[in-house]
């Protein structure tokens, strides 16, 4: 597995959880610190397109071989579109969890919850 | 709140060089895993893997009475191990109950060592005092502080630590003294992963050494994750999950290790149990299709609950999803078709054989 990265363009939710917003649509996904402390992700268990999600409420699952998880949503909205890939190869959360693992997209509903959320500089922080 | 403090294995640092996530378990902080476990998994079915066991704990039983009063005490025929022999059996209460399931060796004619669950060392340990009174010939003794266990595993296990061995080692279900690398060890041919190997059981402080060599025989580090992975594939049993004190030997298919005839405490109730037949059996089974059902969830024939996984897991051999449960005895026959309640989705799972891995399909 790659080394421990934070990406400087996203924002971060204490639960391990990331979001990279863009026009008031965002895309979620896990932390390098959620997916190493999983370990090897085996499962996702998407959520469908058109399901609501709210702001420090679980919208999936993802299972390592130990145990399962759920994984909180960073902000509130309406799921637009999912990464279906996981599907097949779940471990990809473990590999590129800021890129191909992405999780969902989400049209928001509540553009002002990003002010609630760290940057990346705070999240590290807040794993030390 | 009470504050506990864990206990470290004398591996400890070693676990942390090698890169370990190290979790609280029984009491202990151990390492659940190093590189992977689907990798440790993988070295121990293909090459050999070692497992500090050392949190598992050991009492020995001596003097002229102690075959008798373990006799007593274990559910299997404790006069049928030969010195140098080992056997596995249960310690049962009068009604059946199973206290914990353990592995005892015959070290002497009267001098055994019998090894624990960690999480019930302490349970145990009283048990033994208490029933071990009606025995004056018989003393009992907590070693557990004196030993380090390590558990090497894999088609590739014997021939490695054969390399370190002073005499050939002993054969499986049996345990012997032998020297390794230069300290003196138990060298036992048991392990809890369906693959041949050996347990040691060496003086604490001659571990780190022995656990080196290991290592740079090229025998990889395996966690507590994989440990429960391969035991699930063969049907291993875990104490906490597929027995309990609620739960009796016939039904978790352990009526093999019980001698009735012996006379053990419990034994008429066991007794009983196998010529009524159990309330419940313990089955193996398999997902047919997505999903991994996990401890706690309910099995369903036709819409009704009729059972409960008390382990499940993902199979990194065969790579779906597998587990045991004990379900009512009409839906305990091979191929009988359940259903999982896995967190409110209903998967399809079938009654497997034992063991689960290696299967027809992958044993050829």
């Amino acid at each position: 597995m790659a080394d421990a990265s934070y990406p400087e363009d996203l924002l971060y939710h204490p639960e391990h959880d990331w979001a990279k917003v863009d026009d008031g649509v965002a895309v979620f996904g896990v932390t390098w610190f959620a997916q190493d402390a999983l370990g090897e992700v085996v499962y996702f268990d998407p959520p469908e397109v058109g399901t609501s999600v709210a702001k420090d409420e679980p919208y999936a699952e993802v299972e390592s071989v130990k145990a399962v998880s759920d994984v909180i949503a960073p902000l509130s909205g309406e799921i637009i579109e999912v990464n279906t890939a996981l599907g097949d190869s779940p471990e990809t959360i473990n590999t590129d969890p800021y890129g191909e693992g992405w999780m969902v997209k989400v049209r928001l509903s509540d553009v002002s919850e990003t002010d609630q959320l760290m940057d990346q500089a705070t999240y590290v922080e807040s794993l030390s | 709140v009470e504050q506990t403090t864990l206990k470290r294995t004398p591996l400890f640092d070693r676990h942390r060089a090698a890169g370990a996530k190290i979790v609280p378990f029984a009491g202990w902080e151990m390492p659940v895993q190093y590189a992977g476990i689907r990798a440790e998994h993988e070295a121990v079915r293909t090459n050999a893997g070692v497992f500090d066991v050392s949190h598992m704990g050991e009492i020995e039983t001596s003097g002229e009475q102690a075959t008798a009063f373990l006799q007593h005490i274990l559910s299997n025929d404790v006069e049928q191990i030969p010195v140098g022999g080992a056997q596995y059996a249960l310690l049962t209460r009068p009604d059946g109950g199973v206290i914990d399931d353990l592995f005892t060796y015959r070290v002497e004619s009267e001098r055994f060592l019998t090894v624990t669950n960690a999480s019930n060392h302490e349970k145990d340990l009283a048990w033994f005092v208490e029933q071990v009174a009606e025995f004056p010939g018989a003393t009992v003794t907590d070693r557990a502080g004196d030993y380090a266990m390590l558990a090497v595993q894999g088609p590739r296990a014997r021939e490695v630590v054969q390399a370190i061995a002073d005499r050939p080692l002993p054969a499986r279900m049996t345990a012997e003294q032998r020297t390794l690398a230069g300290r003196a060890a138990l060298v036992a041919g048991t392990g809890y992963t369906g693959e041949d190997g050996v347990e040691l059981l060496v003086a604490p402080d001659d571990a780190p050494a022995l656990w080196d060599e290991l290592l740079e025989l090229g025998v990889t580090p395996v966690g507590l994750g994989a440990r429960d992975t391969l035991r699930l594939e063969v049907c291993f049993h875990l104490y906490g999950n597929d027995l309990m004190e609620e739960r009796d030997p016939i039904a978790a298919g352990l009526g093999w290790a019980c001698k009735e005839q012996t006379g053990f405490i419990g034994s008429d109730a066991i007794a009983q149990t196998r010529a009524a037949g159990p309330a419940e059996r313990l089955v193996p089974f398999k997902l047919t299709g997505k999903g991994i059902a996990r401890q706690g969830n309910a099995i369903l024939a036709q819409g009704e609950q009729i059972g409960v996984v008390t382990s499940g897991t993902l199979s990194p051999s065969l790579d779906v999803g597998i587990g045991m449960g004990y379900v009512r005895p009409e839906f305990a026959a091979p191929g009988t078709q359940l259903e999982i309640d896995v967190r409110g989705k209903v998967r399809p799972a079938v009654v497997a054989t034992k063991p689960l891995y290696p299967d027809e399909e992958t044993d050829g």
